[in-house]
């Protein structure tokens, strides 16, 4: 999934450089202030292994292919999400420089991609949430089982995320002519079935450490040990926040044209497409007083109607809008960092 | 040969070939990193279909390798990464980009397949300037001038020590992995009674190690300072470069070299 040079524009590059920044400062901030920079040499070592780790090809039993791990969850498992952030920044920068692996000018978006999906999407929304309910119970095996659980779960999302964001960069960035929609379904079922073969992976590696040196991992108490637990209800509502705000936040950076499903339905006569189903885009839909209500409301607080300042048609609106998108993104991620430094104090006065 | 020793191999020539000696492994290498940032922003900037305007731009790293006596063969080998995945982007251009934009007699050629000629050529020369900065620069080397340009300290040593490891634990995984294929012949991969255990054992044992990696760090006298390498101050012939490069990316991005070429044959 790394990106090369050649498939980002350079606004698109520079945003997600920016992006990627910013979260690195907050993570190395947080390290300062927690004291936490004799990590250095851990993070360097495991940083080291997971990169050389990645190179193990492990055979898919029946299919005759095989898969690798997945870095970033398994890096914020071990390490934490912002010493694994870190880590995985250096991975990707040495992937990069060394064996050519992404680029120089793409490496904000791989970072982001990669590092930033798997280590505080992957920590904060997936694995410790699952690590500190009651999911399968009590004991051993129902902790065990939570590995499995939050493996599988972290890497099949944070890497659909990913691939999308992969899209999504593209797309903006007017390299393809692939449409937005056959991009992303082309995209999403191929990392569908990578993230659950790397998070079959990346679990068999975190039993084995959870098997012989459980301390060593993240958000996992050792036997005996009680600790307030996060009821299932509370896991649910966390990704389905997730989901509303990343799905929310994410929409506002959609391409201009028309996505897979409205270029089906309406065609896209600007772009000199046949009108494929013939419907006209003005006037479907269902025709109710809830309906009027809900689209004058829409109309009257939409500040950035179809990705542009209301009543423009100028190329500033656009860039605007992509620059509030971008800042939107931004937001999240510090919101999401906000949200783990907050359960962390939680955590430490419980 | 795995994965690994390949690895190994690459990294091994990278590191010979950043400290020979040539006008261009001379210079500072925070002027050779805003010369390759800036050649690679110019390159991306231009328009998809401008095939014309991007040729000339290979001339920079051409002569980049002139000076540095590293041959242009050597960084082909890292193709073979790049250009698969640019390609499997830019080969939809010509079957969704159908728009007749060149014709030479009876030949047309559409937008799609400029595009995509375009892509692939941006994905070369991007590739081209970040190995020319590899070779060129040893890392130590980059890591100070990147503490110059003040990227944190705490990412710049984790980099250097990474780098550091990462020979050491390849090396380590290529072993283990020539020993475990030598007990299992004809088997592709690691099999799955020994997913967690083959990486699991080596995780182990290299925790440990930092653990001791850092405690002999601290007794020879490390309080989270990392002492980088010495690299010669910015001088006048650094700025002259960085500024000669700026101008002659500024010149080919803004001058149709191409056509104007074209033009003293073609009236």
């Amino acid at each position: 999934m790394h990106m090369a040079d050649a498939l980002l524009a350079p606004a698109v590059a520079a945003t997600m450089y920016v992006a990627s920044g910013s979260v690195a400062g907050v993570s190395i901030h947080k390290l300062k202030k927690d004291d936490e920079s004799r990590k250095l040499p851990v993070m360097a070592v495991t940083a080291a292994l997971v990169f050389a780790g990645q190179m193990i090809n492990y055979t898919i039993p029946g299919t005759g292919s095989s898969g690798h791990m997945c870095g970033g969850m398994l890096l914020s498992a071990l390490l934490g999400p912002q010493a694994g952030f870190l880590s995985m920044i250096v991975i990707l920068t040495i992937q990069c420089l060394f064996f050519a692996d992404g680029g120089l000018m793409a490496l904000g978006a791989n970072i982001w991609n990669m590092a930033f999906y798997g280590c505080f999407v992957g920590y904060y929304l997936i694995w410790r949430p699952i690590m500190n309910s009651r999911w399968f119970g009590e004991g051993k095996r129902a902790q065990r089982a939570r590995i499995i659980a939050a493996s599988i779960l972290g890497c099949v999302i944070t890497l659909q995320l990913g691939a999308f964001s992969v899209v999504l960069e593209t797309s903006l960035s007017g390299i393809t002519e692939l449409p937005f929609g056959a991009f992303v379904a082309l995209m999403q079922p191929i990392h569908l079935a990578i993230g659950l073969v790397e998070g079959l992976i990346t679990s068999a590696v975190l039993l084995f450490v959870f098997q012989s040196r459980p301390e060593l991992l993240q958000g996992v108490e050792p036997e005996g040990e009680e600790s307030p637990r996060r009821s299932l209800g509370t896991v649910v509502a966390v990704l389905a926040a997730v989901a509303l705000v990343v799905g929310g936040g994410l929409s506002l950076l959609a391409s201009s044209n028309p996505d897979g499903l409205e270029w089906a339905l309406f065609g896209n006569a600007e772009e000199g497409y046949a009108e494929n189903m013939g419907l006209d885009e003005e006037a479907y839909g269902v025709e109710s007083a809830a309906a009027d209500t809900a689209g004058a409301i829409q109309e009257a607080t939409s500040f950035l109607p179809d990705y542009a300042f209301a009543d423009s048609d100028s190329a500033i609106g656009t860039t605007v809008s992509g620059i509030v998108g971008s800042a939107m993104v931004a937001g999240v991620a510090a919101l999401i960092c906000l949200a783990g430094g907050f359960f962390c104090k939680k955590k430490a006065k419980a | 040969m795995n994965k690994m020793h390949s690895a190994l191999r690459e990294l091994a020539e990278m590191d010979e070939l950043a400290v020979r000696v040539s006008p261009i492994h001379a210079l500072h290498p925070a002027a050779k990193l805003i010369a390759t940032v800036a050649y690679i922003l110019v390159t991306l900037s231009f328009d998809k279909y401008d095939l014309s305007g991007l040729v000339p731009m290979l001339l920079w790293p051409i002569l980049l390798f002139a000076l540095s006596g590293i041959q242009v063969r050597s960084c082909f080998y890292k193709l073979r990464i790049v250009l698969p995945l640019v390609m499997a982007v830019g080969l939809f251009n010509p079957f969704l980009d159908r728009t007749i934009i060149l014709r030479m007699g009876t030949l047309t050629v559409s937008g799609g397949v400029i595009s995509m000629l375009t892509l692939m050529l941006k994905g070369v020369y991007c590739l081209m300037a970040s190995f020319l900065l590899m070779a060129t620069t040893p890392i130590d080397n980059l890591c100070a001038a990147l503490r110059q340009l003040h990227v944190p300290k705490m990412l710049v040593t984790l980099l250097l020590l990474t780098y550091r490891y990462i020979g050491v634990m390849t090396g380590e995984l290529a072993v283990m992995t020539d020993a475990y294929h030598l007990r299992a012949p004809g088997q592709k991969g690691i099999h799955i009674s020994a997913w967690g255990s083959f990486l699991g054992q080596l995780l182990l044992r290299s925790m440990d190690r930092a653990q001791e990696l850092y405690a002999s760090m601290l007794l020879r006298g490390y309080h989270q300072h990392f002492h980088y390498a010495d690299i010669k101050p910015f001088r006048g012939r650094d700025a002259l470069y960085l500024l000669g490069c700026l101008l002659f990316f500024f010149l080919l991005r803004s001058v149709r070299l191409a056509q104007l070429l074209g033009g003293l044959l073609v009236r």
